[in-house]
């Protein structure tokens, strides 16, 4: 039912319908409001569950799936709290297989390259579609348009919008706990797999149909803390194994060794202090990527030196920012995930140390969200055009590359600031068109490069800061050109008409839509007669 | 027969392999594996195509796989490729780009001299975004026997394209024979200056010296497009033995093209038997002998690296030490420990108000005639206001 096309507001070409659900076109931001009211899941009533409160299956995932009703059509909802080290999502499919279900929805909180054994799945019709980032071997897989159905690529925020709208129903949340007891109250950090914090599976658990939760430490009732509440909870599921916690941290939570990016960093830090935006009380969130933990170190010394203190700092917590924390430059980590065992220990141990949601960070459809209130917020890019907007999604040549996480709604931070080197291995980063719109330009205020900062024309208060600072303040275009003279001019790609995913804005609208990738991207050959 | 050239595999960044077999029949057969196909896997063919025409190569299969080498380096792999195959130079290589065509001067400042390795093309792309005064593009020590060749054109190609964004370009040759076929190479492509490696007589310089004028006397077509083309190229010498250093003095008068003398440490203390320790007590004698011989000769004395990246604080009480002594500058071998080094021969406020008042003082004398120039009850001698301009000069240069 691809059949409808429209041009939204950023001008963009996008479907009204995908996999048979109508869409809002991107209205801008601000331009959508949505009215009604909230869904929410039917009514349970406790004579249903056993008075003791033991919940605990006897015969494992399949069963309690099997009592979940399990059926063709069904959406899953799995979380990705253990990142690269997650052991249940993949069981959850094998079992469907096991039980001759088909055309499943998946809607994971994101997913890792450890999830790409499920292709067999989305090969043999097990799973319909993803609904959740698609990177690694998934995103290759979703860009050579072999999925049947349309990825739908959306926000942490907007993932929790799209539950409490009723966009997507989940039939049954499968959450991973590293602690529980047998009336479903669950932790995520302690247990001998502690990986941090739950907060993306609690949208699953206040609206999902049926709720599993599968852990490896069964504890007595009642587990304390718990984020997740017994009471959403059907079944318990105890095995041996639910994750590998050392596999939370990924390549990219390592700090870069790269001279050029922290350069980057180092300049981004600067600007920072220059804008006159590290002062006492401010708060700061910076993402997980190298230069973004680079820019941390920065902050902390330049926090020393000047003498201030942040009132709270926004996490992926890691350890970096536990020294802060522990030190006294921080007076509150606000979590959103743990990035290493540090941050689970902290999260653990210090009252200071705080686990959040997507509901209480990033949700659009909340009476307000954290992320508008932090001052400087430091994010990565694939590519940046002229007019400031980015992409996060998709690499130049249009191959799915990362899900957008809490990217688009970190933009509403009072001080936005993508830190990106100026090419990587040849490809200009900085566009005259994005492959992919993630994030509108006039909430993207700042761009620094290896080569010079860019500030957005719309923030004339940033530029009149910086002006007679000795930073390398350049407009965008000339960054551009510099670059090109570099690189040369790479050649336009002439996108396909097959979408095979779509891109939500943070209030569900559809922002942009991405197209399958032409034959292999990798390798190009051709033989004596190919050129005049 | 085929000629490899460069490196390919996951680890490998903006480089390229080439694979090249010369064939009697058959035509070009063209085969790219290249990461950034899409965005440029036309140009790259057209390049390729175009450069096989111009060394007369009319049938080959050429395989280049590429980790988004930029076109000045696929160009070097697929050069060094025609050579190994046995041909010879086709028609003269890419023009020099404005951006990396502009002048050094003998008396500029040589804190931080950043070494390169010469057939790592990734560092040398945004090299001169740190600011060194100096890039080093090492042909020497940096670079495998057998890939000297290969590294020989990359640089000469870097030198050509490369905007360093105002460092002074510096190559560093080969000892002896191979260091005369590095000249040859580098010489017609203008670098700012040479860095000859362990010297241990003024004869090498002179020979250098030489050799430098014959190739520029024979190339004379490039220095007649204009002036700028004329200029020096300087040398700096780098002592690395104890002969070295027994004769630094006259080292360092060898060619009125010298602007500074430079030590190696991890040689010296080899040739004389010593252990490298942190503070380099076992070198006092050479760094003493090569100061002065520098100072005397009235060019610019330069330390050598600090070989512990990960040291910052290391670095910078070494690069202080140095300063102290009479260095002018130092070498590093990462662009982290560049910023650093500055800051260690950042002049400390109270030296920059002396300096200004020096200065100023020596003006006023002269614009009143007076042969004697005097601030409070000191004399100030010529030395003493040349030493104030450079701390003036050095506190502009920023870090």
């Amino acid at each position: 039912m691809k059949d409808r096309f429209v041009t939204n507001a950023a001008r963009r070409i996008v479907p009204t319908v995908v996999n048979g659900i109508p869409q809002v076109p991107y209205r801008g931001v601000g331009g959508y409001r949505p009215t009604g009211r909230r869904v929410a899941p039917q009514i349970a009533s406790s004579m249903d569950y056993p008075p003791d409160g033991n919940k605990v299956v006897a015969g494992g995932l399949a069963e309690a799936l099997h009592r979940c009703g399990l059926k063709d059509g069904m959406t899953i909802s799995t979380h990705h709290h253990f990142r690269d080290g997650d052991l249940v999502a993949g069981q959850v499919f094998d079992i469907a297989a096991g039980m001759g279900v088909r055309d499943l929805r998946w809607f994971p909180s994101a997913s890792f390259p450890c999830h790409s054994p499920l292709i067999r799945h989305l090969e043999s019709g097990v799973i319909h579609h993803i609904e959740g980032s698609l990177n690694g071997p998934l995103g290759d897989y979703c860009s050579s348009g072999r999925m049947r159905g349309t990825g739908v690529l959306r926000s942490h925020g907007g993932r929790w919008q799209a539950i409490q709208d009723g966009e997507v129903e989940i039939d049954i949340a499968v959450i991973a706990a590293p602690s529980a007891d047998p009336f479903g109250n669950a932790t995520g950090d302690r247990g001998p797999s502690a990986c941090g914090g739950l907060g993306f599976a609690l949208a699953d658990a206040n609206f999902a149909d049926k709720v599993i939760v599968v852990t490896d430490n069964l504890v007595p009732f009642p587990c304390i803390p718990w984020q997740i509440q017994g009471n959403h909870v059907d079944y318990i599921v105890v095995q041996e194994q639910i994750g590998i916690p050392e596999k939370i941290v990924s390549g990219t939570t390592q700090i870069t060794r790269s001279a050029d990016r922290l350069l980057i960093a180092e300049l981004t830090a600067r600007f920072c202090d220059e804008a006159g935006l590290v002062r006492d009380g401010f708060s700061f969130q910076a993402g997980a990527g190298g230069t973004a933990l680079a820019f941390g170190i920065y902050l902390a010394d330049l926090m020393r030196r000047r003498g201030v203190r942040a009132r709270f700092a926004r996490g992926g917590s890691n350890r970096y920012l536990v020294e802060m924390l522990e030190e006294g430059l921080v007076d509150y980590i606000l979590d959103g995930q743990t990035f290493d065992l540090d941050g689970v220990r902290s999260l653990r141990e210090n009252p200071r140390h705080i686990m959040t949601s997507p509901f209480t960070s990033y949700n659009y459809h909340g009476k307000g969200n954290f992320a508008s209130l932090v001052d400087v917020v430091v994010l990565g890019a694939t590519e940046v055009d002229l007019g400031f907007n980015a992409n996060v999604v998709t690499h130049s040549d249009g191959r799915l590359l990362h899900g957008i996480g809490g990217w688009q709604n970190c933009l509403f931070a009072g001080c936005t600031i993508l830190p990106i080197p100026s090419f990587r291995d040849r490809i200009p980063v900085i566009v005259d068109r994005v492959t992919t719109l993630c994030g509108p330009g006039e909430l993207i205020d700042v761009i620094v490069t290896e080569r010079g900062i860019a500030i957005n024309p719309r923030r004339q208060d940033l530029i009149d800061k910086l002006r007679g600072t000795s930073l390398p303040i350049r407009t965008l275009d000339d960054i551009k050109n510099e670059v090109e003279e570099i690189c040369g001019k790479p050649d336009r790609m002439e996108p396909e008409e097959t979408i095979v995913a779509v891109v939500k804005w943070v209030d569900g609208t559809i922002i942009d839509a991405v197209r399958k990738v032409p034959g292999s991207v990798v390798e190009a050959s051709s033989g004596a007669d190919a050129m005049e | 027969m085929t000629a490899n050239v460069g490196r390919s595999g996951p680890d490998v960044r903006s480089d390229c392999r080439v694979e090249l077999e010369l064939r009697t029949s058959g035509g070009v057969e063209f085969h790219l594996v290249s990461k950034v196909a899409a965005l440029y896997g036309r140009d790259i063919e057209r390049q390729c195509r175009s450069m096989l025409a111009e060394w007369g190569v009319l049938h080959c299969r050429l395989s280049l796989y590429d980790a988004g080498a930029l076109s000045f380096i696929i160009a070097a792999r697929l050069e060094c490729a025609l050579r190994r195959s046995g041909l010879t130079p086709g028609p003269s290589t890419a023009p020099l780009r404005p951006t990396a065509d502009y002048p050094s001067h003998r008396d500029r400042l040589r804190r931080s001299r950043l070494y390169l390795p010469g057939n790592e093309p990734k560092f040398f792309l945004n090299a001169g975004l740190h600011r060194p005064d100096v890039v080093i593009l090492d042909l020497e020590d940096s670079v495998s026997p057998s890939e000297k060749d290969a590294a020989r054109i990359l640089v000469r190609n870097a030198l050509l394209t490369v905007n360093f964004y105002g460092a002074e370009r510096s190559v560093r040759i080969n000892q002896g024979e191979r260091g005369f076929d590095d000249l040859r190479e580098m010489v017609p492509t203008r670098p700012h200056s040479i860095l000859i490696p362990k010297v241990e007589t003024a004869e090498q310089v002179e020979a250098v010296d030489r050799c430098i004028r014959e190739i520029r006397s024979s190339s004379d077509k490039l220095a007649s497009d204009n002036d700028d083309a004329k200029r020096d190229i300087f040398l700096v010498p780098i002592i690395e033995s104890a002969r070295g250093g027994l004769n630094a003095a006259s080292i360092a008068t060898a060619s009125p093209h010298i602007v500074s003398l430079a030590i190696g440490l991890e040689d010296y203390t080899a040739d004389i038997g010593a252990r490298r320790s942190k503070d380099d007590r076992e070198s006092d004698w050479l760094r003493s002998q090569v100061l002065n011989a520098a100072r005397a000769a009235g060019i610019e004395p330069s330390d050598s690296v600090f070989s512990d990246i990960a040291d910052d604080a290391g670095l910078f009480a070494s690069a202080r030490e140095a300063r102290d002594r009479g260095f002018d500058g130092k070498g590093c071998i990462h662009p982290r420990q560049i910023g650093i080094i500055h800051r260690a021969f950042a002049p400390e406020p109270r030296e920059v108000e002396q300096a200004q008042r020096i200065v100023e003082a020596f003006a006023a004398a002269n614009r009143q005639g007076l042969g004697v120039v005097a601030l409070g009850s000191k004399m100030i001698d010529p030395p003493v206001v040349k030493r104030a301009e450079r701390i003036l000069k050095i506190a502009e240069g920023g870090c």
